[in-house]
């Protein structure tokens, strides 16, 4: 959860008198807050983490970067099935009561994400 | 050369490897602070490929990895509760406790959940009301905002059930305690790049120009290392010690204001324990008093807390750059991802998990390595 990972802002909307968008992280999409760069516009690229931006990135940069943190599992560690890795881990069964995510994270696995 | 391929500009990568090579006419030890930037050199092998001369140091920071066994022991014991909802990042599942961890809490019955944003547990307080609502707030300067963002929200919207536990840790305190060590072998530093988006770079001037030592701002992708540690070997060989700024495109002067001044409202210096290495001095952030009725240490009164630290584990020592990872006897035979005996093996930004993940076969002492290798 240390690294800091590049997305696309698809849309922004105001909740709670805060600025939240729905960002993309390379097929992933995440709620992400947008108080720490309040300039950011649709289409803008932002380093986020854990779910706030804290920088602009140029589209460039965010590419190559996201390709790396694909490369490197960092974007199966975040977004992924973090019960499923600790159970892989520990040699054991998935507890109970925790189902595994639904919907754009696990597409992406389907896609063959490592 | 076979990692050369791996880089995602190979030619660049050589260029930056032959000026190294080109400027290094003597022995220089270098430390990369942050653990994402250890995963990449094992991964792509820029120690290997680096000249002889140069001698990289792993850092202590993995915020996983240095969160005290004590907080862990304290996250245990408030998931285990029948009225909590305890949150967490994934990462934190498998960190050892004294004997256990969150995932066996969690098998035991115990309502944890796993969240990608602390958003995601105040909402969760929300939805519901009847239950307490604990995040559990690790991480360096890059993970405090959004804590802190959470805590002020908490208050703004009147949310009672959410509260924080706390253990927040600041880099330059960690850096100024390495070079006060009298075992200290750190001739320069690769800054975190990543803390310094938020922070900027105004505490490092003072740090270099007291220890004497360059500190070189540097991002995580393996040219950005390079380019780190080329800036570095640069100055140490002009006898210059500076702080340097090789992350440009993520890194302004300044960080983020709006995050700084989240910080400061919401969090206060204080003295911090690092598991493994032991207390620096105004090394990590509380709440402010303004905030403390957030603090779920208080509001779960977990003080009392006796804690067993593995008698076997060198995870310290590997904080602090002293050893490598395989230099610990246990690693790879009793302390696998498996059955990890510290932190540093669990976690995907440990030292000992990047050399057993990448490593494993070049450790000629293990079995496993004569038969797979
Ligand atoms: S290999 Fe395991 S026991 Fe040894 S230092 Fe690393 S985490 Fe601790």
């Amino acid at each position: 959860m240390c690294l800091a990972v590049p997305g696309r802002v698809l849309e922004i909307e105001e909740r709670d008198a805060t600025r939240m968008a729905k960002v993309d992280f390379g097929g992933v999409v995440k709620e992400v807050c947008l108080e720490y760069v309040p300039e950011m516009q649709v289409g803008d690229y932002a380093i986020v983490h854990v779910g706030f931006a804290l920088q602009r990135l140029d589209e460039e940069s965010a590419k190559q970067t996201l390709e790396l943190f694909e490369n490197l599992g960092v974007l199966e560690e975040e977004f992924g099935d973090a019960w499923a890795k600790a159970a892989r881990d520990a040699g054991a069964e998935r507890p109970a009561g925790t189902t595994p995510p639904q919907g754009p994270a696990q597409d992406a696995d389907e896609e063959g994400r490592p | 050369m076979k990692y050369l391929d791996e880089f995602s500009d190979p030619v660049l990568a050589r260029r930056l490897f032959d000026e190294i090579r080109a400027l290094t006419t003597q022995p220089w030890s270098l430390m990369e602070v942050c653990g994402g930037q250890t995963h990449s050199i094992i991964r792509h092998g820029i120690d290997q490929l680096l000249p002889d001369e140069i001698q990289l140091i792993h850092g202590p920071g993995c915020p996983v990895c240095v969160t005290p066994l004590e907080t862990i022991d304290k996250a245990l014991e408030i998931a285990s509760r029948p009225e909590v909802v305890f949150c967490s990042f994934g990462d934190m599942l498998r960190v050892p406790g004294s004997g256990r961890d969150l995932f066996k809490v969690k098998s035991e019955g115990g309502d944890v959940r796993v969240v990608y944003s602390p958003l995601d547990a105040l909402r969760i307080a929300q939805d519901n009301p009847d239950r307490q609502v604990v995040f559990f707030g690790i991480g360096f300067e890059t993970t405090a905002p959004p804590n802190a963002m959470t805590v002020y929200q908490a208050k703004k919207l009147g949310i009672g059930n959410f509260s924080l536990l706390v253990s927040h840790v600041r880099v330059p305190p960690a850096i100024d305690a390495i070079m006060n060590s009298p075992d200290c072998r750190v001739q320069a530093f690769l800054a975190a790049g990543h803390v310094c988006t938020v922070m900027g770079t105004a505490e490092y001037p003072e740090l270099a120009e007291r220890h004497k030592v360059p500190i070189v701002v540097t991002g995580f992708e393996p040219l950005d290392i390079l380019e780190g540690i080329r800036r570095a070997v640069r100055q140490l060989e002009a006898g210059r010690h500076v702080v340097e700024n090789a992350y440009p495109r993520a890194v302004q002067p300044e960080g983020s204001p709006a995050a700084r001044a989240m910080l400061a409202d919401v969090f206060e210096v204080t003295d911090r324990a690092w598991r493994g290495i032991g207390m620096i001095p105004r090394s990590g952030w509380r709440l402010s008093p303004r905030y403390r009725d957030y603090d779920a240490e208080h509001r779960f009164s977990v003080t009392d807390i006796d804690t067993q630290e593995s008698t076997v584990c060198r995870s310290g020592e590997v904080l602090q750059g002293l050893i490598k990872p395989h230099e610990c006897a246990a690693f790879g035979k009793q302390c696998t991802p498996r059955n990890p005996l510290g932190a540093t093996m669990v976690s995907s930004e440990g030292a000992c998990a990047a050399y057993y993940l990448y490593r494993r076969l070049q450790v000629p002492t293990t079995q496993e390595a004569s038969s797979v290798g």
